[in-house]
């Protein structure tokens, strides 16, 4: 069989394997901690990924070690992409003191600064900004990292994105704006809060190239975004890319998703982007059936893993209460 | 010693420090040719270029996100925002990004900024341009405030702010901006969290900020003549607040009165009396404390009516005179 699959050098055969596990332990980790919300065993609020897998994992493929991303309250996905450990991840959603915001933070605050995680972000469109400004360090220490700034569909009617998009413009700063257009904003259908097709147009209003993907196609959003980064990289400036997917989840713990039919997300559900990507890796001999299989258990065995870590780590105590509100 | 106003003084803090550190620079509206709206980066541009003098867009929000992303990945900004009325349009970013990132994060992380911003009435600038909003920054745990009064406070505290980790909210009065006073040449830093006794005396403290310390400082002349002996206290930072210097006055005097330009309902005097109710001091008080402060009503237009928005001197004096004849 011919072979097709055209990616940046970078991304090896091994890493391909790496990402196929890496969207597992994206979706494990998504449908633990859904679970453990239906029991009650986590407090709080959490936003699910399940079904934005590529999104998260392409974009992030794509990027150079060093290089920087801002995520959102749906930011699971992103930070275990940018490499964090789950066991950690868990622990935080746990509120125990080994979690990455040693239980301060919960779902939507977890950052991991040292492998250039900026952090999840509470506010929709708020880290849109932060995004620019790191750019900004790298363009005026010289540091020659790129920031990939994840928001969804509902931040891009925000003003701190079209206020961000057209400073990153006039400044060409080294930042790609990535759009996880996943259809709703809550409740909010995208078709009702935008009046256009594409997220990706607004790019046009500030000067810089825009362009709409199939957010559950693993090959073409690692492509994409490869191109963009490196153009940022090359002091060509920002880019919007938008990505199409589907949360297959609701808004966060308590919803009952009158605002859409059980139809929309079985066709949703068939667009599986995990599947996809397997279908591609076997195609081209990259993966068997067998070692797919495989893959995905030592996923399901690390948030597993990770399960057991958080559920044996301690609270945090009371004494730490007053720490860290300042440097 | 030299002589210089304390928008030079200001400027002079800024530029000597970016003599030294590359990693600080400053960001704002109109900062480049034009001076900004008051003048105090006049001629800053030519020396440091529009690199590090970075002339925005209007864009409070990115501008104020932009900073905060800046400080968090290595640079140390200084944010001018032209009145500091605009803080409405760039508080996500402070109260929800700024102030809380660090704490979030688990400690990890900071945000050594600096927000400097030109506040109060007096210019007939009207109820957008003329706001004394200190209180609400200082409620949020994370920010620092800082008011200075002078220009040798101004020089000093500016730069103690931007050695500072966190993100201070640095408030300049435009009535001051022309005001002389002694300043050293070389830099030199006061601590973030002193207060100073202007004047010292033993009948009765009057604890003032920004423009209202020189107003309690003429009223205290006026009393001398009468035979009352003031004592005038600015805690320069509103966070921390030096609470020992003002509850040692206290009980020296046995009396307080608190000054602001601030609407009083809600202002920061409200905290400075609970201060001294809640400590030793309040067993010391021989009359009941007084608070002054602006009238609830936005800044009116017209320069009588304005003038009688905000305490005056004579208002200062009748307020002395009821404290110290109270029995």
């Amino acid at each position: 069989m011919e072979k097709t699959l055209t990616l940046p050098s970078h991304i090896t055969t091994e890493k391909l394997k790496d990402l196929y596990k890496q969207m597992w332990l994206i979706r494990y980790f998504d449908e633990k901690v859904d679970q453990f919300f239906a029991k009650g065993m986590i407090h709080g609020t959490t936003h699910l990924c399940v079904g934005q897998e590529a999104s998260a994992a392409g974009a992030i493929a794509a990027l150079q070690d060093k290089d920087k991303i801002t995520s959102t309250h749906r930011g699971h996905g992103h930070c275990i992409a940018k490499g964090a450990e789950t066991d950690r991840m868990m622990a935080e959603l746990f509120g125990r003191e080994t979690g990455y915001c040693k239980g301060k933070g919960g779902s939507m605050h977890i950052a991991d600064l040292e492998k250039g995680n900026l952090g999840a972000n509470g506010i929709v469109g708020g880290g849109i900004p932060l995004a620019v400004g790191a750019a900004l360090t790298s363009k005026m220490k010289k540091e020659g990292y790129v920031v990939l700034c994840f928001f969804g569909d509902g931040a891009s009617n925000e003003g701190s994105f079209h206020e961000s998009l057209n400073l990153a413009s006039v400044w060409d700063l080294p930042v790609v704006f990535v759009c996880e257009n996943n259809q709703y904003g809550m409740s909010g259908p995208v078709k009702e809060m935008v009046n256009i097709e594409n997220i990706a147009e607004r790019a046009g209003s500030y000067g810089i190239p825009g362009k709409a993907v199939d957010g559950n196609d693993m090959v073409e959003i690692i492509n994409t975004v490869y191109d963009a980064v490196e153009n940022a990289r090359s002091g060509n400036g920002p880019s919007l890319i938008e990505m199409k997917t589907y949360r297959w989840k609701g808004h966060s713990k308590s919803d009952a998703k009158k605002y859409r039919t059980r139809e929309e997300e079985k066709e949703w559900r068939e667009k599986d982007p995990i599947q996809r990507f397997k279908e591609v890796l076997i195609e081209e001999d990259i993966l068997t059936e067998e070692q797919a299989k495989n893959l995905q258990e030592e996923a399901k065995q690390e948030i597993d893993d990770a399960v057991k870590f958080a559920e044996n780590s301690p609270e945090p105590s009371t004494d730490t209460l007053l720490e860290d509100v300042y440097a | 010693m030299r002589e210089i106003t304390y928008l030079e003084a200001v400027r002079e803090a800024m530029s000597q420090e970016m003599r030294k550190n590359d990693d600080v620079f400053i960001l704002g509206e109109d900062i480049g040719v034009y001076g900004g709206a008051f003048g105090v980066t006049r001629g800053m541009i030519e020396e440091f270029g529009p690199e590090r003098i970075r002339n925005t867009p209007i864009s409070e929000a990115a501008i104020a996100g932009g900073a905060v992303g800046a400080a968090l990945t290595g640079m140390r900004p200084i944010l001018e925002l032209q009145f500091s009325d605009f803080i409405t349009i760039a508080m996500d970013q402070i109260v929800n990004q700024a102030a809380k990132l660090r704490y979030m994060y688990g400690g990890k992380g900071s945000v050594p900024m600096v927000l400097r911003t030109p506040a109060g009435s007096g210019t007939g600038a009207a109820a957008q341009h003329s706001q004394s909003l200190e209180a609400w920054v200082a409620h949020i745990p994370g920010l620092k405030v800082v008011q200075p009064s002078t220009a040798y406070d101004a020089k000093g505290l500016l730069k103690a702010a931007i050695d500072d980790e966190n993100p201070v909210i640095f408030y300049e009065h435009k009535l001051l901006y022309k005001t002389k006073g002694d300043v050293p040449e070389e830099q030199y830093s006061i601590p973030i969290g002193k207060a100073d006794i202007k004047r010292e005396g033993k009948d009765v403290t009057v604890v003032a900020t920004s423009i209202m310390v020189h107003k309690a400082l003429e009223a205290a002349e006026e009393l001398e003549k009468e035979g009352i002996d003031v004592e005038v206290i600015d805690p320069r930072t509103l966070v921390p607040l030096d609470e020992e210097t003002i509850v040692n006055s206290v009980k020296k005097t046995g009396r307080l009165i608190v000054v602001h330009e601030a609407v009083k309902r809600g202002g920061f005097g409200g905290e400075i009396a609970s201060v001294i109710a809640e400590s030793e001091a309040f067993d010391y008080l021989d009359s009941p404390i007084k608070r002054l402060g602006g009238l609830p009503i936005p800044i009116p237009y017209n320069p009588n009516l304005e003038k009688a928005a905000v305490p005056q001197v004579p208002d200062i004096i009748d307020a002395v005179k009821e404290t110290v004849r109270f029995k």
